[in-house]
């Protein structure tokens, strides 16, 4: 959210800021301080911080959520391996409370990884991929995934500097996740439905359930059914991937960039504002419609 | 558990405005939250004397406005406010909505005690 150009002043709360100007007393004598900050604004800020040195990299930066144990790192793996003759290259940063075991095992694919170690944090923030970044080499990476800590709560409130958020659910989990978890689902750019190879046996996961749940959210996200192990679905992942891929580099190009759909409380008021904010887009469910975002979400 | 991450930002932000206004102490504090937002005001109230205390903030009083979740529908022309899970149109049932409110994590307002006027 941007709370420099005054953007963030909406009917609801000008009367605040008017009333007395930036400062006004109290009855009892006070001072009183009119913010309408974000809490997050210093989070948001460094954020902005590394949006910029990924676009001047011309990086791709994905942030992955999702439950511990969905697949975020089989993803990944197979990606890679499909990846491997594209020209395209790939860095991962790797968010886990403990162990080194992700990194390590996205290296053996020969891709550098670099492990976040959370501690008991229960989520990535922008300081701690900011300081991961120090370690990668950008200017050789197209695109960067940012594996975060597997938790379907917390993540989503916090900005890195991506430029899309994918939210896995995996058919073990049960299809109303979504309904669930409203505010990590309606944050995705795309739901990516894996271990779809257990559907046969699974008789309680509906995909097509799952994703009216995430209809219910106001959202027009893709939704892809996919196996990371027996490759079904991959396909249609790659080709959203490369069509970001390219999108980024045309934005990039014309010093433009892109944030995830949903950036908490900034959308409301750059629509209020009169900032042209499309949340909900035309087209419809997106079984066949790769999502290419044309339009550039700038919030400068 | 992320709010005690929140209220160490917003403990962060109150002392650069108290430092900034020359204040003594920090009486109270307003926030907006909104139940898509990720945060839960409860938890907010709980973390909030952890990450508060030793600082000018330590007996601030904190007051969280709660807003509720409202999208505006473009097909009928109505705003009605709606389950934070169940953002359809509260008239005619489309999903596809704009939110207008409830995604909120906002500091609005801290009073502060200060030995001059300003």
């Amino acid at each position: 959210m941007c709370d420099t150009c005054g953007c963030n002043i909406t009917p609801g709360n000008e009367h605040l800021v008017r009333a007395d100007g930036k400062l006004a007393v109290t009855e009892d004598g006070k001072q009183a301080v009119n913010v309408l900050k974000s809490l997050l604004s210093e989070n948001d800020h460094q954020a902005q911080h590394n949006r910029d040195h990924f676009d001047r990299h011309g990086v791709l930066a994905i942030n992955l959520m999702s439950s511990p144990g969905s697949g975020k790192t089989a993803l990944l793996e197979a990606t890679i391996e499909a990846l491997k003759d594209s020209g395209l290259s790939i860095a991962v940063v790797e968010g886990d409370l403990e162990t080194e075991n992700d990194a390590e095992r996205i290296r053996a694919h020969g891709v550098p990884a670099i492990q976040i170690a959370t501690g008991s944090a229960c989520h990535l923030d922008a300081h701690m991929v900011h300081d991961a970044l120090h370690q990668l080499d950008l200017d050789s990476v197209d695109i960067l995934f940012i594996e975060n800590v597997g938790n379907l709560v917390c993540p989503a409130s916090f900005d890195l500097g991506h430029h899309h958020n994918i939210t896995l659910l995996s058919t073990t989990e049960g299809d109303d996740k979504p309904a669930k978890y409203p505010v990590m689902f309606r944050a995705a750019d795309l739901m990516l439905i894996t271990k779809c190879d257990l559907l046969h046996v699974l008789d309680d996961f509906s995909p097509d359930k799952a994703e009216r749940y995430l209809r219910e959210l106001a959202s027009s996200a893709p939704a892809f059914c996919l196996s990371a192990k027996s490759g079904e679905g991959l396909e249609q992942w790659l080709e959203w991937l490369s069509d970001a891929v390219k999108s980024h580099k045309e934005r990039t190009e014309k010093d433009e960039t892109i944030q995830p759909r949903i950036q908490i409380d900034g959308v409301k008021f750059h629509q209020v504002s009169g900032h042209h904010h499309d949340n909900a887009h035309a087209h419809s469910h997106g079984h066949a419609h790769p999502h290419t975002h044309s339009h550039p979400h700038d919030h400068s | 558990m992320h709010e005690l991450s929140i209220c160490q930002a917003l403990i962060e932000q109150v002392e650069q405005i108290a430092i900034e206004h020359s204040a003594l102490c920090v009486t109270d504090i307003y926030l907006t939250i909104g139940p898509l937002s990720g945060v839960e005001p409860h938890l907010v109230e709980q973390a909030f004397p952890i990450a508060a205390a030793g600082t000018v903030a330590e007996k601030a009083k904190l007051t969280i406005d709660k807003s509720p979740v409202k999208v505006y529908c473009e097909s009928c022309g109505t705003e009605t406010i709606v389950a934070a899970n169940r953002l359809l149109c509260g008239e005619c049932g489309t999903w596809q909505t704009q939110l207008r409110g409830g995604d909120e994590m906002i500091l609005q307002r801290v009073e502060l005690e200060s030995n001059k006027e300003e």
